[in-house]
């Protein structure tokens, strides 16, 4: 990856990914409800108006709202915007429009989308209908979208008298996150990760405290200014503290038990986390000297993750004077 | 009331299309410290109290200002808070620490890399979670459902709009930092074609990365006299928030610019650097501040020229102080918005004195 | 012009769960809000301004949640601030809201602290993996283990203090109808047969995850004396102090941020012998170890002695100088209250209104929080008297 070599930092995509789970309450439990049965609700504030979806607590008397009544499937556009560029899980993946649209009964105006082929069929004013999903399960996106009625269409859908019922109210929803970034390692960081990709381990050293950082940083965390002179460190040191793992978690690559250890390069002023292995978890102490072990050279890349673990080198434990200022 | 005379001493930025650095920020935030203990004459032991504003989410992670501490050499400790909010609301904190009578003196910061995400698509995590979220509502959408209902009630005009973008980006020519500028008229904005119907490109602030700081002291601190004067006194700071709910708000409107604007005073400025990432917003933020005519409004170029989120609205008010600094105004206000639609303002008017 | 004086009107905490399904967001908010608006015999119309805390919005999955929850806040047409400083965050958020009183611009805030954790799963929202680094440990628990085996090392403290703090606090949570866990069976010797987690931590030595939050009202002293309240808390300082999370020889065990935040507030509150000065403490304890560990770190007793005052049983209800007496973060851990949480009960202390785990008499009180890796701080100490 030749290219990788040439920006001044080394980029790599991230995602932040996770279906959050969602519990209602009283009032968007209604709501949800209503959707799943094809029916859209809206909440009766203080002053009689009706609003969807229903707010869970009134503006003006800050009560809960405790009156949910039917609202009409089809509307009135009062605004809209034409979405030339669908971004990901909107609800259409084509150009379309999002809308305010005050449904018949309501006197507030709920956000959907409406599909239509061009901003020349989307006019304010006009009037359109919910178009229910195929399968509806108690969410905002019951509602796939809304279409166009035929200009012909009398106003004033047919309004349901009051909310029907359900055996089973919906009281959550799942939402699904996910963002995609684009994650770039700051110059200082990606110096060391080129490093680690030649096999080397790169320190720096703050212009102004001396202190060799190993990751380099951006800014020496005491001195505010970037760590700078290059110190190459030799791939063993001393272990300061340590944990033992034995809690098994998402992504994790080893079987419990295992050691989480601050390692102390030699040379280094500062320890960084890594794994003790090639050794009974119990047998880990406190200024045990280690020793890098490399992962096959062909494996290598730009990460910490070309040093497997580390392992014990043998050495006589270094003196508790040599590494306390570090615990 | 606030009872203690605080300034804007010192301000610096940064803004450029796309960061090539780690969204800590820590690279640009390290030169920008530097640039203003330049400009002040001091160092970091003159400051009392740091406060910064960022967002996990336009950064991807969990505790992304931590990093951010690091700029600062913050050994030993210091006295720090942070917002998940712009930055102009970092330096209200600070502003109220320094009316309690304890310090004097903070330096305040703002960051984002915008960029390293789908800036419009993430904002749509700042809705509602149940009802409006799943949607994947943009901010460009949003910004439009609004336009659109000022363009149809008379409000204004596709002409008014493109006089603001095509003003902003000239006026951004002389500034630096601007990620969008260069002479342009009317003419050349309504030629561009539309691209999210009503909004054309130039309607819309670019997504930008970037930081700033600002510097904020008193008569009474040590390192005052190092200022050879140079000093915005805050004469009004205020900030408020509306409701989220696009459907029960008059979407042309923004009572809590109003409410903020009238309690800071805004309304006998002379000039504004108003926080309007779109061309309409500006519009409606100077009916409700009581603008006039008369009132040099984005002298920078605003948001339209550059926007990095979270440090924007500081941006605002560092530009309105460097006028007065300048003596090109006597009395003037930054605003800084957050939330959909204008939802949450804020207006620090500041003046000089001789 | 000196800094008007502001006390704690009005208390509001959550029943503290693992899954809170039976409400929203903003439904576990206004559980809070609402119990201390009626704790300071108050409505929104009274209030001024609004603060917001919380830990990571990733929790969550909303971006900044106080924008959607504004109007449910009743902060509409008003000023509304969200602080975010990693575990710290609940007090920090309470001494923002304390400084728009202190400062005088406002009469009275509402300040509120949350975390809905059951929406998604901390571990994960703590550790998403970042490109080029290996994740090594596991959630917090992994992060703090080591240090936690570093002091003991310093201290030579014997390997059952972390185990007895656990069982004490684990007691009291059970005098606490809000707390999250309630096991009348646990003693030292269940804790410390509990399965090792992170050694040297066990299971029982750790927190729980929680859905919950907490809300104060803070009014001036004008407020006060307008009000039907006669028995507020009193703020007589309040602290905040950072330091970076990782610089060559820092020490992690005794962070410097901690030592000097708790120097300055005792110097600002007139307290020269805080272990005898002090009546009670909630100090945010998420590993049983941390409450030796801080006892030292705030100055309660000299450097290596923190594990002897647990041990003799000082930390206990009825001891020198009760420590979590409400059940502390191990019993109930809703992230971004959590912090907000312990100011909370120093405040009922000093109130008089902790119920059956009121310290008798409690005059002053210390409310602690910290974050991030042991380098935010932010501490509070409430009075039942106006400070002298």
């Amino acid at each position: 990856m030749t290219s990788v070599q040439e920006s001044r930092t080394l980029h790599a995509p991230m995602k932040v990914e996770f279906d959050y789970t969602r519990s209602l309450g009283p009032v968007l439990s209604q709501f949800m409800t209503g959707l799943r049965r094809r029916q859209v609700t809206g909440g009766v504030l203080s002053d009689g108006t009706v609003v969807v979806p229903p707010p869970e607590y009134d503006p003006t008397t800050h009560r809960a709202i405790s009156e949910i009544v039917a609202v009409g499937d089809e509307g009135v556009v009062r605004t809209w915007s034409w979405v030339a560029e669908p971004v990901m899980d909107q609800p259409l993946d084509k150009p379309f429009a999002f809308a305010l649209i005050q449904l018949d009964g309501a006197d507030a105006p709920l956000l959907h989308a409406v599909d239509v082929d061009s901003p020349a069929d989307m006019e304010t004013g006009m009037r359109v209908r919910v178009r229910w999903a195929e399968e509806t399960v108690g969410a905002i996106t019951d509602i796939a979208c809304f279409e166009p009625l035929p200009s012909s269409t009398d106003a004033g859908s047919e309004l349901p008298n009051e909310p029907g019922s359900d055996a089973e109210a919906v009281t959550g929803i799942v939402s699904p996150v996910r963002l995609a970034y684009d994650y770039a390692a700051s110059p200082e960081e990606s110096k060391f990760f080129r490093g680690l990709a030649e096999g080397r381990i790169l320190g720096q050293r703050c212009p102004s405290c001396h202190k060799v950082y190993v990751p380099p940083r951006g800014a020496c965390p005491v001195d505010g200014v970037p760590t700078t002179d290059e110190v190459e460190l030799p791939d063993k040191g001393t272990v300061t503290t340590y944990c033992i793992v034995n809690v098994p978690f998402l992504g994790q690559k080893i079987t419990p038990p295992y050691v989480s250890a601050y390692v102390l390069l030699d040379g280094a002023d500062i320890a960084f986390l890594h794994l003790i292995l090639d050794t009974e978890a119990d047998e880990v102490r406190m200024g045990m000297r280690v020793e890098a072990v490399w992962k096959p050279r062909d494996e290598w890349g730009t990460t910490i993750e070309n040093i497997s673990h580390f392992r014990p080198t043998g050495e006589p434990d270094a003196d508790y004077e040599t590494y306390k200022q570090h615990l | 009331m606030a009872v203690r005379d605080v300034a804007v001493v010192g301000f610096a930025q940064r803004q450029m299309k796309e960061m090539d650095g780690s969204p800590t920020c820590v690279e640009i935030l390290v030169p920008i410290f530097a640039e203003l203990f330049e400009q002040t004459g001091w160092t970091k032991s003159d400051i009392d109290f740091w406060c910064s504003g960022s967002s996990d989410y336009l950064a991807g992670r969990s505790f992304s200002f931590v990093s951010a501490v690091d700029a600062i050499g913050a050994l030993p400790p210091v006295n720090e808070s942070h917002v998940e909010m712009d930055a102009a609301w970092a330096l209200y904190e600070a502003w109220v620490k320094i009316q309690i009578g304890e310090i004097d003196t903070a330096l305040v910061y703002g960051f984002g890399k915008s960029s390293a995400g789908v800036l419009r698509r993430t904002l749509a995590m700042q809705l509602d979670p149940y009802t409006m979220t799943p949607l994947w509502p943009d901010t460009v959408s949003i910004a439009g459902l609004q336009a659109r209902q000022g363009l149809e009630q008379g409000l204004w005009d596709e002409r008014a709009l493109a006089e603001v973008s095509s003003r902003s980006r000239t006026s951004a020519s002389d500034n630096e930092y601007a990620i969008r500028k260069g002479a342009t008229t009317v003419e050349d904005v309504l030629a561009e074609e539309v691209y999210a119907d009503p909004l054309r490109r130039s309607d819309c602030a670019p997504v930008s990365d970037g930081a700033a700081a600002i510097v904020l002291s008193t008569a009474e601190a040590p390192g005052f006299d190092k200022l050879s004067g140079r000093a915005a006194w805050i004469t009004g700071f205020e900030h408020r928030t509306d409701s989220i709910t696009l459907g029960t708000r008059d979407l042309t409107r923004s009572p809590s610019a109003a409410l903020a604007g009238s309690a800071a005073g805004s309304q006998d400025v002379d000039t504004a650097e108003l926080h309007a990432p779109f061309s309409h917003q500006e519009l409606i933020l100077r009916r409700e501040l009581g603008l006039g005519d008369d009132v040099t409004v984005n002298p920078s170029g605003g948001a339209l020229s550059g926007n990095p989120m979270f440090a924007s609205g500081l941006i605002r008010i560092g530009e309105a102080a460097r006028r007065i600094w300048s003596g090109e105004s006597s009395r003037a206000l930054g605003h800084a918005t957050s939330g959909p639609a204008l939802q949450q303002n804020l207006v620090c008017v500041m003046e000089g004195r001789s | 012009m000196p800094k008007t004086l502001a006390a704690v009107m009005g208390v509001g905490q959550t029943h503290h769960r693992a899954k809170r399904e039976d409400v929203s967001i903003a439904g576990l908010m206004r559980e809070a809000i609402d119990r201390a608006l009626e704790d300071a015999q108050l409505t929104f119309d009274d209030i001024d301004a609004v603060v917001v805390g919380k830990a990571p919005d990733l929790f969550e999955g909303v971006m900044m949640p106080e924008l959607y929850l504004a109007e449910s806040l009743g902060a509409v047409g008003k000023p509304l601030l969200r602080v975010h400083t990693a575990g710290s965050v609940g007090g920090s958020t309470a001494i923002v809201a304390a400084s728009l009183v202190e400062a005088g611009l406002h009469e009275r805030v509402l300040t509120v602290a949350f975390e809905k954790q059951s929406e998604s799963n901390a571990m994960w929202a703590l550790s998403i993996p970042v490109p080029f680094i290996m994740p090594v440990h596991a959630g917090a628990g992994g992060y703090f283990a080591p240090h936690v085996r570093s002091y003991i090392r310093r201290s030579g403290a014997p390997t059952h203090i972390g185990a007895m703090v656990a069982a004490k606090d684990r007691q009291n949570a059970l005098k606490n109808p809000y707390a999250h866990l309630r096991n009348d069976k646990t003693t030292v010797d269940t804790v410390l047969a509990s399965q090792m987690l992170w050694d040297p931590i066990r299971f029982d030595e750790t927190c729980p995850s929680s859905d919950g939050a907490c809300a104060l009202v803070i009014g001036s002293e004008a407020a006060v004396e307008a009000s039907a309240i006669t028995n507020p808390a009193w703020i007589h300082g309040t602290v905040m102090r950072s330091e970076p999370t990782t610089a060559a020889e820092r020490d992690q065990v005794n962070p410097q941020a901690g030592r000097e935040a708790a120097a300055k507030l005792w110097k600002q509150t007139g307290i020269t012998n805080p272990y005898d000065e002090i009546d009670c403490a909630e100090i945010y304890v998420p590993f049983s170890w941390f409450e030796p560990m801080w006892l030292e770190n705030l100055g309660f007793v000299p450097e290596g002695e923190g594990w002897q005052a647990t041990e003799r049983g000082a930390t206990a209800l009825d001891g020198d100088l009760p420590v979590n007496m409400s059940g502390g973060v191990l019993s109930s851990n809703p992230i971004g209250a959590s912090g907000m949480l312990r100011f909370a009960e120093a405040a009922l202390q000093v109130m008089g209104e902790a119920g059956e785990h009121q310290v008798a008499g409690a005059k002053k009180a210390l409310g602690h929080a910290y974050g991030g890796g042991s380098q935010f701080f932010s501490m509070w100490v409430v009075g039942s008297e106006k400070p002298s």
